[in-house]
């Protein structure tokens, strides 16, 4: 049987698209749309689209699981609702006559601050340093990428860590240096690249507790940064820019110290 | 319940995906996906084992997906009108451009169309699987997801993705 005996149709067409059909019927669509150029034209434009559809949507397949969807986290939420319905009833009794109490002695109620997640408290360490050396003119780096090689083993020397300097090139961003900052209870580097237009961007990088991998984004006024936990290290990317630009640059970045503890 | 965590975890990412493409809002796909996981778990007994796990999964997070839109259409138009007028696109790089693009122009197909495109042509879900995750036949499904491409395809070609404003 050739491709002629079945005439080509719309559902074989879709399939051409979804690259599922096999030798025989390939062939002959393929045969088809070789004397149909106008089809051949349409399909070809299909096919286009749904490979940018799938390219456009990679990098959110590809991205760390947040901490809050891990199914032993959402397990031990579930089990929290209702198992625990009543003393959470009886402790939102209690709060309620707390409250009343404390309206009696309000000059003397402090508000009780939890101490952050460590990926806030690296972001918000990222923001700090960035906010300080971002508008620095003079000295924006203590060491600069002329001497790259030493700065790197400097401050992998002093992190404990070893650190490369990610290749950015691809968003425009080249590395300018970097410098050593105090950073929880030692140490932090911070790398600061710029672009063509002279936008800076950091990355920050700390000892930080947890083993957590998920990207949190956190914006303050016009510096966006998505920061992340992996293997007792917590790092930061930094910039003015809109969280759909920066966050293929922090996945760049997140692959590129993967695994070189 | 305990090889909930091992069979689960690996399926997340493409919920996940699946996810954003519908919501285009990183943190409401989250939300969304996180619904559809505590939905699985809390019917893990009563899916049927002989079943495709993935497609199940699908079949929930559409459902979820889909009663949400009924319940809040004019919050999730607005969502979308706010987005469509940010300005971000305008600073990336060319080819950055296009497929931005083409998230906004799937957005403006119908649910079932804009799910087909998703769950075959990138989630690589099955004509017959995506049959029942949508609820239809399976001729139905090639004719959707037929009319959901061309319709793709006009509105990237004549480029009026983020001129069009949905009237629901």
């Amino acid at each position: 049987m050739t491709g002629r005996a079945f005439p080509i149709g719309e559902d074989e067409l879709q399939a051409f698209v979804d690259e599922r059909l096999d030798g025989e019927r390939r062939a002959a669509v393929e045969a088809h749309l070789a004397s149909h150029p106008e089809l051949a034209e349409r399909i070809a434009l299909e096919r286009r689209q749904r490979a940018i559809l799938r390219s456009r949507l990679e990098a959110k397949f590809a991205e760390p699981i947040p901490a809050r969807l891990r199914i032993a986290h959402l397990r031990t939420a579930r089990r929290t609702s209702w198992m625990n319905a009543w003393p959470r009833i009886a402790a939102a009794i209690a709060l309620f006559a707390a409250g009343v109490m404390a309206g009696w002695f309000a000059n003397r109620v402090v508000p009780v601050a939890l101490p952050p997640a460590p990926t806030v408290s690296v972001a918000q360490g990222a923001q700090a340093a960035y906010r300080t050396f971002v508008v620095e003119v003079a000295h924006p780096v203590e060491v600069g990428v002329q001497q790259e090689a030493h700065l790197l083993q400097w401050l992998s020397k002093r992190l404990g860590r070893k650190l490369a300097a990610p290749d950015l090139s691809p968003f425009g961003y080249r590395l300018m240096g970097g410098r050593l900052l105090p950073g929880g209870s030692g140490a932090a580097a911070q790398l600061m690249y710029d672009d063509a237009s002279g936008r800076r961007l950091t990355i920050y990088v700390r000892a930080a507790e947890g083993t957590e991998t998920a990207f949190r984004f956190q914006r303050e006024g016009d510096a966006a940064t998505f920061a992340w936990i992996d293997q007792g290290f917590g790092f930061a990317v930094t910039a003015t820019a809109t969280r759909d630009e920066l966050l293929p640059i922090a996945e760049a970045v997140y692959r590129g110290f993967e695994g070189k503890s | 319940m305990a090889d909930a965590e091992l069979l689960l975890e690996p399926l997340i990412p493409a919920l996940r995906r699946y996810a954003y493409a519908l919501l285009r809002d990183h943190d409401a796909a989250d939300d969304l996906v996180q619904d559809t996981l505590e939905r699985a778990l809390s019917r893990w007994s009563l899916r049927r084992s002989d079943g495709d796990l993935r497609a199940w999964l699908f079949t929930i997070q559409r459902n979820l997906h889909v009663s949400a839109l009924r319940q809040g259409r004019r919050r999730g138009a607005q969502v979308e009108l706010d987005e469509a007028t940010t300005p971000s696109s305008a600073a990336q790089q060319e080819s950055g451009i296009e497929v931005q693009d083409i998230l906004a122009a799937l957005d403006q197909l119908p649910e079932e169309q804009k799910s087909l495109l998703l769950l075959v042509g990138v989630e690589d879900v099955s004509y017959d699987e995506a049959a029942k995750i949508i609820g239809v036949p399976t001729g139905t499904v090639m004719s959707r997801l037929s009319r959901g491409r061309q319709r793709l395809r006009t509105l990237l070609e004549t480029g009026r993705t983020t001129l069009l404003r949905r009237v629901k």
